[in-house]
């Protein structure tokens, strides 16, 4: 479980995050949602310990995390985010090979390869193993990296906007992936989304922020009240129930 | 893994060979052994070492600024080290060997600290803008140096340091430079941390690395070797930059896998260059930083039209 | 954009005039403070260097002024693309190929002609690279100053290969400096800085035109490729007449443009051209007077132009990246 206590986050003099009050990713797929400026990404950064927060702290399992060392934090969480371009060549099995670095620190063992081989083969990169990263395709690119976080072996899995960059049969492709990931692997996963759409059909946990406060946090059924929604966008939004689960067709509005 | 065997016995064969070439090159014939142990050899290792080194610190200085073009001599580390050697020379010209080595290691690192600051605040997209600034920074550092220097009647000094020479190696004068190769075995200890910090501040945090530590540990081992260089054959440009180009577009940048090749082709490309500069006028010879700047200024330009040609 | 122009006092013309007579005072200043008693020979010495340097002011300024104009960019310079680097290669060159007697037979108006000829063909040839407006602006920039160093490390490598006397000529005739500005020249560069500069004059209106960029100019009628070849041969001129007087000096030209700009207040190249050369003009004079006179230091001016140009180069880089 982490748990988000009375954090604070400016940049240069600008407030991004009010004092927000969170306990999210007790299980499951949380997608946090909020128009642009929101301070979603901000607020995952904090969460993954790539940014510290100017007020307030952050508890990952009942700790801190400045009371984490790196590396403990590193088997704990790992964070994608949503377009990675490296500058430096590494074969697909290099790379996703790194992705165990917190486990092996630069000597990797036997239980490192098993793991190296079955989230490559979880992930379908195995043809692609003795390619350079750089020179595949934007899809096998986005599976190598989650391959690479799976190497990881975290409990934790945080996903900075996913979806951008992918049509909409991929886009969906990864949001049943994430739930895999939740079914099989057990994994607790934090996104943000844009898409309320995407968010209501496949997260257990809804958070929305709206001007670096949370305005909404509960399940995605709550959320999806034309009400609620209209809030936190500031323009009308009708929801409507299709196949059980509560959409909402604001394209005309 | 045995086509990696092979190609490593012929880079081998290939750096005995050059060794010898380069050995057997001189004025004198190679009759008194003297000769040979006084300054053929030294001037053969020194080649060898500052080769090596200076392509692997080019590789580091790669991984650190996530950017394939630059090197010492284009992030302003070796005018500043120059500018430091200048400093003790102008403060205390009797300072031992060793004073002027350390003064021009801290002036490297502080001169690169704050180049790396500087490219932080810059914003383009652009990747050539990161060594772009590198350049005319150095510029600034190398106009810094020539004002002193002609204002101390130090000119023709930093004239000499500035032009990559090896004519003058000797033994009992070049021993200072043996300190790179345990820098260089250290940078090989450090590879896999170098090559996640290639992979980015974020990346390499969420794996677990304390990027600023090994960003500066970096910085720490660059300014080493560019302030041994420095000190003892002259700046060479372009060595750290061509050749952990060509290396990574056969190996990639796996460190751990590619820098060993990174110093034998370093060490490889300047033996060259320093054969090629001792025979195309002999029985004079051209400094090697003339020969490396014209070929490494070509190989760049070519590098540079490939980016471009691929958009 | 226009009516401000009109609103700011003083405006564009008067700032000129302030700047011009600013120039009369620095220039009768640098002549006539101190003279001592040998007032004909002191006169004649500094009237040659101060002439020198209006030359090379007016050259480098104009030059600089023109070919930001046809290149679309306010950070690009015909030094930072390496055009002095190419002449001074060339200048070995033809050492290299005629040998030191040959060399110096030939009269220097002629020998330099040879140099911008060559020099033109070379350009030319490149400007179809970097004119086209599809090349990335950054990458042109460094491509320049890889490009100079490549002519640079050539250049040096072929004085090593010539025999040392002729190496002597070679110094002579044109490693010249702010402290040794090469006179022979003088006479022909005054000549040529004057016409050159006058034809960029005369197409001022027309520049203000190319400033919108390739399709508007075609737009408007102009006859674009053709003009810029035009334009891109007087830069080329003018560059290797700055080189040969006083040797390279990569960011005056970078300096005085923008200065120009921001003092003039306009973008009307019937202001910006000499605004451009007074302050050029100022600059020099300026800097030289202060080095020489005020602070008795027997530098050159040109360490201190690299220092305070690269300075300014990064701060526009920066500048212009957080926009």
């Amino acid at each position: 479980m982490i748990v988000v206590e009375q954090v604070t986050r400016h940049y240069d003099r600008e407030p991004v995050l009010h004092a927000v009050e969170l306990r999210l990713a007790a299980a499951g797929l949380t997608a946090i949602i909020g128009p642009n400026g929101a301070g979603k990404s901000t607020l995952l950064s904090l969460i993954a310990g790539l940014d510290q927060p100017d007020g307030g702290q952050i508890f990952l399992d009942g700790r801190p995390l400045a009371a984490y060392t790196r590396r403990e934090l590193a088997t704990s969480l790992t964070m994608l985010r949503q377009r990675q371009a490296f500058n430096a060549r590494l074969r697909v099995r290099e790379l996703v090979l790194f992705g165990r670095y917190p486990h092996h620190q630069g000597r990797p063992g036997a239980a490192d390869y098993a793991k190296l081989d079955e989230v490559m083969t979880y992930m379908h990169v195995t043809e692609v193993a003795d390619r350079f990263f750089d020179q595949l395709s934007g899809g096998q690119q986005q599976r190598v990296l989650i391959a690479m976080a799976l190497a990881q072996d975290t409990p934790y899995l945080l996903l900075d906007e996913p979806l951008n960059n992918l049509d909409i049969p991929n886009a969906v492709a990864m949001m049943k992936l994430l739930r895999r990931f939740v079914e099989d692997l057990g994994k607790r996963i934090v996104i943000v989304i844009h898409d309320v759409n995407f968010a209501s059909c496949y997260s257990d946990e809804v958070i929305a922020l709206k001007d670096g406060r949370v305005a909404f946090q509960g399940n995605p059924a709550d959320l999806m009240v034309p009400k609620m929604l209209e809030s936190i966008y500031g323009m009308p939004m009708p929801v409507q129930v299709i196949d059980d689960k509560p959409v909402s067709f604001y394209y005309l509005s | 893994m045995g086509s990696t065997l092979k190609a490593g016995i012929v880079a081998g064969l290939l750096l005995g060979g050059l060794s010898i070439v380069s050995l057997s090159i001189g004025v004198a014939d190679l009759a008194s052994l003297d000769l040979l142990w006084a300054s053929r050899l030294p001037r053969t290792l020194a080649l060898v070492l500052t080769g090596m080194s200076l392509a692997v610190a080019g590789m580091i200085m790669q991984m650190i600024v996530q950017n394939r073009f630059v090197e010492p001599a284009t992030t302003g580390t070796l005018e500043c080290a120059a500018l430091g050697m200048l400093g003790v020379l102008v403060w205390n010209p009797e300072a031992s060997v060793f004073t002027r080595m350390t003064v021009a290691t801290i002036a490297a690192l502080a001169g690169t600290l704050l180049y790396l600051q500087l490219i932080r605040r810059i914003r383009w997209e652009s990747t050539v803008i990161v060594p772009l600034v590198g350049m005319v920074y150095a510029g600034i550092a190398g106009a810094v140096a020539g004002f002193i220097a002609f204002q101390e009647d130090l000119l023709q000094t930093l004239y000499v340091w500035m032009q990559g020479d090896f004519s003058a190696i000797l033994r009992g004068r070049y021993e200072l430079l043996w300190m790179v190769l345990p820098v260089s075995i250290l940078a090989y200890w450090s590879a896999d941390r170098f090559t996640l910090i290639g992979l980015g501040r974020e990346t390499s945090e969420t794996l677990g690395i304390p990027y600023r530590w090994i960003v500066t540990w970096g910085l720490i081992l660059i300014s080493v070797i560019s302030a041994s260089t420095l000190v003892t054959a002259g700046l060479i440009p372009f060595v750290g930059l061509l050749v952990p180009n060509l290396v990574s577009l056969v190996m990639g940048d796996n460190l751990r896998r590619a820098l060993p090749w990174v110093a034998l082709s370093g060490a490889l490309l300047l033996l060259l260059c320093d054969i090629v500069g001792r025979l195309i006028t002999f029985p004079y010879e051209v400094p090697v930083g003339t020969v490396t700047g014209l070929v490494g200024s070509a190989g760049f330009l070519v590098l540079l039209a490939k980016r471009h040609a691929r958009g | 954009m226009h009516a401000a122009e009109a609103g700011t006092f003083p405006g564009p013309g008067h700032r000129l005039l302030l700047a011009w007579l600013a120039v009369a005072g620095a220039c009768s200043l640098f002549l006539f403070h101190d003279t001592g008693p040998a007032l004909d020979f002191v006169l004649r010495f500094r009237g040659n260097k101060l002439w020198a340097l209006v030359l090379v002011a007016a050259a480098v300024a104009s030059a600089t002024l023109v070919f930001q104009t046809i290149s679309h960019n306010r950070i690009l310079t015909p030094e930072i693309v390496g055009f002095d680097a190419l002449y001074i290669f060339l200048q070995t060159l033809l050492v290299f190929c005629l040998g030191g007697t040959g060399f110096s037979l030939i009269a220097p108006e002629l020998k330099w002609l040879m140099e911008v000829i060559l020099m033109l063909g070379v350009v030319l040839f490149l400007g179809r690279v970097f004119l086209t407006g599809r090349t990335s602006l950054h990458l042109l920039v460094l491509g320049g100053i890889i490009v100079g160093i490549f002519f640079r490390s050539a250049s040096s490598l072929m004085q090593r290969l010539i025999n040392p006397s002729d190496f002597v000529v070679l110094q002579d005739s044109y490693f010249a400096s702010f402290n040794q500005v090469n006179s022979e020249l003088l006479a022909v560069s005054t000549v040529i800085v004057l016409l050159a500069t006058g034809c960029i004059f005369l197409l001022r209106n027309e520049l203000d035109v190319l400033l919108l960029g390739r399709e508007t100019s075609l737009g408007l009628g102009i006859r674009h490729a053709t003009r810029t070849r035009q334009l891109l041969l007087l830069v080329t001129v003018l560059i290797s007449i700055s080189t040969a007087l006083v040797g390279p000096i990569t960011f005056l030209g970078l300096i005085v443009v923008h200065l120009a700009y921001r003092v003039t207040g306009s973008h009307a190249h019937r202001y910006v051209i000499p605004m451009a050369i007074a302050i050029g003009i100022l600059f020099l004079v300026g800097g030289q007077a202060l080095l020489e006179r005020v602070f008795n230091l027997e530098t050159q001016l040109s360490f201190i132009v690299e220092f305070i140009g690269g300075i300014f180069f990064i701060w526009l880089l920066l500048r212009g990246s957080r926009r």
